[in-house]
């Protein structure tokens, strides 16, 4: 199943693009994970990157290719790209926990502490979650970049909340 | 009889690019009239960041576009006529309009002006299945207008019809208003939009049914609004196969089965017209946007539906033209202008969701006639 | 039920309009002022603009941009107006529309 006939994408599309992130850069600390699979005009996300991690070139719909050594996991790529299509993973946020970053453009807006479920590509929901930090400063023009903290079997699955 | 060097139809993003552009490059006295009651066109209604390149301002939300523009325009000295259509045209460029005044009443002008670029944009069309009058039924646009524009919700459960870019981004802008997308149709066995979009509303777990379509609308709510919408599966013929049904609750249904361009002031004036599978029936042109009769240029939508990146691309072409027809600029000064413009179009057609697009365009300006 | 849309993550909170009154059907109900007829409607949970000539069938908000005239309403007893692109103002009197709204053609 493609993200073309079901609306969100599986694993194989992500490794097809060349857009996975290996187990060894995993294990170093946050990085960005791009899910960006089809080749669409459009490429702020190579612009939002001060590292050069993040390679569309010319034309703009080249698929975006994420350098992973070079990314540090500061997430400034995560607001400017209009498709919410890029998220922070962090595999090594604690023992038993990892995190997930992703953009959240829904009222009520998460806060810090609180307990939402944490759901994965197409809305089902996964675990619980404990939201542990909210960014929404003015150059992120509105979309809120939210962090949940889950158990890190699915840290590859969860990519948002569920609304309220 | 009124005059200008150019007056523009249409206050969207194809028409005031075209003005902008045509006003920086020297133009005076310049004219935008649109219908409506707010300058702008549907770019009021993008609430989500543009997709694109730096030079196409890309993520910034459309809403912020559209006040740049307005903006740009006031400090150009663009005159807009608001609630002021152009209901006929005659002879040589002579524009008929109905000038809103401030009491809410209309004038009959007339007026002809040296130059004119109509962008007069799209609309949405209509698909018919049982019980597709029943009130809560109603195009994803007007929809959409609803929540971001005039803030009011059309309705709570929604069953939306298409995934092209307008279906996917409405079903994701209906849930930022609080409304509940209680599924996605589609004919098609491949969802029409593009993948991120789609990703977005299936993240929020709305299901996207390809390969379906909707049956029939029950119209048993209150006052006989929609009360429930049965959608049903088809074959590779998309023929409807019998026991497949589907029955949800819901009180609306938003059609998105793309746009067609809105081109009735152009088959006033006798401009060639063409008709395509991408767009359907539109005015052929050249590379400058001109039409088939001289002085008159056309941009975005009308031309063939696109987005508001294209529509203001292709304004910007024919602003340079106007400026170039007026003599303004040199040919050559007209051309490096129109070069850089079309390295960009060209960069915004590529792909798998621009190649149709791109091919249709050629094909509709090799019909334009070589002198 | 009320179907405004008062927070929104990109919007923001909506509290600048003055609220103006109309009768609709010879009940009053709040508005905004300048906002189209049908928006006030529809924050009432009203659907329903007309009724159809030949076959009395209900009908309401399609376009919502001027050009299919499903919304058109009797406004100050002025038959045929496009709710969608009127704004409303204070003291405006709406009724629902009955085929050509008018007694007589």
């Amino acid at each position: 199943m493609s993200i073309k006939e079901v609306g969100y994408i599986s694993h194989q599309e992500l490794i097809d693009a060349e857009q996975d992130i290996s187990a060894e850069r995993y294990a170093k600390g946050p990085v960005a994970v791009i899910e960006c699979v089809q080749e669409i005009p459009c490429n702020p996300c190579e612009d939002a990157c001060k590292f050069g991690a993040i390679y569309v070139g010319s034309p703009i719909t080249n698929l975006p290719k994420i350098q992973e050594d070079n990314c540090t996991g500061c997430g400034a790529c995560l607001a400017r790209c209009p498709g919410l299509a890029i998220f922070l993973v962090d595999k090594t946020y604690s023992e038993t926990e990892a995190t997930v970053a992703f953009p959240y453009e829904y009222v009520p807006t998460p806060e810090v502490g609180e307990e939402w479920e944490a759901v994965d590509r197409q809305g089902a929901v996964k675990c619980k979650g404990k939201i542990v930090k909210v960014m929404n400063p003015k150059a992120f023009d509105r979309t809120p970049i939210v962090t949940v903290a889950i158990p890190k079997e699915f840290a590859d699955e969860v990519r948002s909340v569920k609304r309220k | 009889m009124l005059t200008r060097e150019l007056l523009v139809i249409g206050a969207g993003p194809a028409g005031l690019a075209a003005a902008i552009e045509a006003a920086k490059n020297g133009v005076k006295d310049i004219l935008v009239c649109d219908l409506n009651m707010k300058a702008g066109g549907q770019l009021f209604k993008q609430i989500h960041k543009f997709f694109g390149s730096k030079e196409h301002n890309a993520g910034v939300r459309g809403i912020d576009q559209g006040v740049q523009m307005l903006k740009e325009a006031e400090e150009l000295g663009i005159e807009i006529w608001l609630n002021s259509a152009v209901v006929g045209f005659f002879g040589d460029k002579i524009a008929c309009i109905e000038q809103g005044q401030p009491d809410g009443t209309k004038k009959i002008v007339y007026m002809q002006p040296k130059t004119i670029v109509i962008a007069t944009g799209a609309q949405e069309n209509v698909v018919r299945f049982k019980g597709w009058t029943t009130p809560g039924v109603m195009g994803a646009g007007a929809a959409q207008t609803m929540i971001n524009v005039n803030r009011v919700q059309p309705g709570k459960n929604i069953v939306m019809l298409g995934t092209g870019n307008v279906g996917l981004i409405v079903s994701y802008q209906l849930m930022q208003a609080g409304c509940n997308v209680v599924c996605i149709v589609e004919a098609a066995p491949g969802i029409g939009g593009y993948g991120v979009h789609a990703s977005k509303v299936s993240r929020a777990g709305v299901p996207i049914y390809c390969s379906h379509t909707i049956k029939e609308v029950k119209g048993d709510g209150p006052d006989g609004r929609v009360s429930e919408v049965t959608i049903i599966g088809l074959d590779e013929k998309w023929q409807p196969i019998e026991g497949t049904e589907k029955t949800f609750e819901a009180d609306t249904v938003t059609l998105a089965a793309g746009l067609k361009p809105v081109s009735d002031l152009v088959k006033l004036q006798d401009i060639e017209i063409v008709f395509n599978n991408a767009f359907g029936w539109v005015p052929v042109h050249n590379d400058k946007m001109q039409t088939t009769a001289k002085g008159i240029y056309v941009a975005g939508d009308t031309t063939g539906s696109e987005e508001a990146n294209t529509a203001m691309e292709e304004g910007k072409l024919a602003g340079v033209s106007v400026a170039e027809e007026l003599g303004y600029i040199t040919m050559d000064e007209a051309k490096d202008q129109r070069d850089q413009i079309w390295d960009r179009l060209r960069g915004l057609r590529t792909g798998p969701f621009g190649e149709k697009r791109a091919i249709a365009k050629v094909v509709q300006m090799g019909k334009f006639p070589v002198d | 039920m009320c179907m405004r849309v008062t927070d929104h993550i990109i919007l923001g909170h909506d509290d600048t309009s003055k609220m103006i009154e109309i009768t609709v059907d010879g009940k009053k109900i709040p508005a905004k002022e300048g906002e189209p007829i049908l928006a006030a409607l529809l924050a009432q949970d009203i659907m329903v603009n007309r009724y159809t000539v030949k076959r009395n069938e209900p009908r309401g908000l399609f376009c919502g941009i001027g050009q299919c005239t499903d919304c058109a309403m009797i406004v100050d007893g002025r038959a045929n107006v496009r709710t969608c692109i009127t704004p409303a103002v204070e003291g405006m009197v709406v009724e629902t529309q009955h085929g050509y709204g008018i007694q007589e053609v």
